[in-house]
């Protein structure tokens, strides 16, 4: 279940990317693309009946059934490297606003 | 029109994902179903029971001790042991993409004017939220080792406390140059101690110091200072960033 709705997070980033103008839009678009992806990879290492691959008190051995920790620890830096895209995305967004006034893109003109 | 092409091109799309993950068709599929993944002869299963370098016994929680990298928390063991190398060029590009932030937002810069001042007790109330929210960063990733979280959280959380100081007073102002020095000592100690472990060990980042017991606070070796380095630079890091949409560039 979880495993249709990031593709169909995934989806809707894609459109967004497709059809909108605005560049604030396009990176709110770009970020939900890579959510999408995010929890597709997750679920891709579920294991029905598993738990959160963590040794506590409770779950005490590595003899029980976990989680795949491998895509938990890819998403983590594909979380880190979108963080760094979005910063630099939106700054490129203010400094374009900066030169031409406008977030849209089709009425930027060269100067 | 534009619109449409774009519905039938996502409807094309996602029909050919859907397709390909859930019809096999004679073939195999490229991911197993929803919940059916069998984690054994994987190598998940050998960071699961610490036996990459060689069998290893069950990990008991509190009394094994000395295993394979040592952390309770196994992705953390994988992001900052097992593939600590992968983690430094994650480091790395946060670094190029802030640096990127830098030079676009940069200059001599003033603060943003707000339309009504910020009072009295918005302006002390976050500071007092402020000590809050550093503290429990600083606990996230002091305890990265041990439960979920670690040095991006973290970093993100003491990042998101210097937010709120920025949001609720219009004339704070964090010293970049202290955050660049904090930032280059973070990053450059992480490398240090990858290439100690080099001269130790034989090999890039080596986790060197002593593992201790499963589940003890000064357990995993370098895994904990290694994650409050990560925890400092990205925090300093998107403190940075956030110092650079709070500003405007001033015209000489």
């Amino acid at each position: 279940m979880i495993q249709y709705f990031s593709i169909v997070l995934l989806l809707i980033g894609i459109y967004g990317l497709l059809t909108q103008k605005h560049t604030i839009r396009l990176v709110a678009a770009l970020n939900i693309f890579e959510i999408g992806l995010n929890v597709f990879i997750i679920s891709v290492g579920y294991v029905r009946g598993g738990i959160a691959p963590i040794l506590t008190s409770q779950a005490n051995t590595s003899a029980l059934l976990y989680v795949d920790p491998l895509p938990q620890a890819l998403v983590l830096t594909s979380i880190v490297i979108g963080v760094g895209i979005t910063a630099l995305a939106l700054a490129l967004a203010r400094r374009m606003y900066k030169t031409y006034g406008t977030y849209n893109l089709d009425e930027m003109e060269g100067k | 029109m534009k619109k449409f092409i774009s519905l039938l091109l996502i409807a094309c799309l996602g029909a050919f994902i859907f397709i390909s993950l859930y019809f096999p068709g004679g073939g195999t599929l490229a991911f197993p179903y929803y919940g059916d993944v069998d984690l054994n002869g994987r190598v998940s299963q050998a960071y699961i029971d610490k036996s990459v370098n060689g069998p290893n016994d069950v990990v008991v929680y509190g009394e094994s001790t000395d295993e394979e990298s040592g952390s309770a928390n196994m992705v953390t063991s994988i992001v900052v042991d097992y593939r600590s190398f992968d983690t430094l060029g994650e480091v790395t590009v946060l670094l190029v993409s802030t640096l990127g932030v830098g030079i676009l937002l940069g200059g001599k810069r003033k603060r943003l004017e707000y339309k009504h001042a910020p009072n009295f007790i918005l302006k002390h109330g976050a500071r007092l939220t402020f000590g809050l929210l550093v503290v429990f960063g600083v606990y996230m990733f002091a305890h990265g080792h041990l439960t979920p979280g670690g040095g991006f959280p973290g970093g993100s959380i003491i990042a998101a406390a210097i937010l709120l100081l920025y949001l609720a007073d219009d004339e704070f102002r964090v010293k970049l140059a202290g955050i660049k020095i904090a930032e280059g000592t973070a990053g450059s100690l992480y490398v240090i101690i990858g290439l100690a472990g080099l001269a130790t060990g034989g090999y890039f980042l080596y986790n060197f110091l002593p593992n201790g017991t499963v589940g003890k606070l000064f357990s995993a070796g370098i895994i904990p200072i290694v994650y409050a380095l990560i925890g400092l630079k990205v925090g300093s890091e998107i403190s940075g960033a956030i110092d650079g949409f709070a500003t405007e560039e001033v015209a000489e």
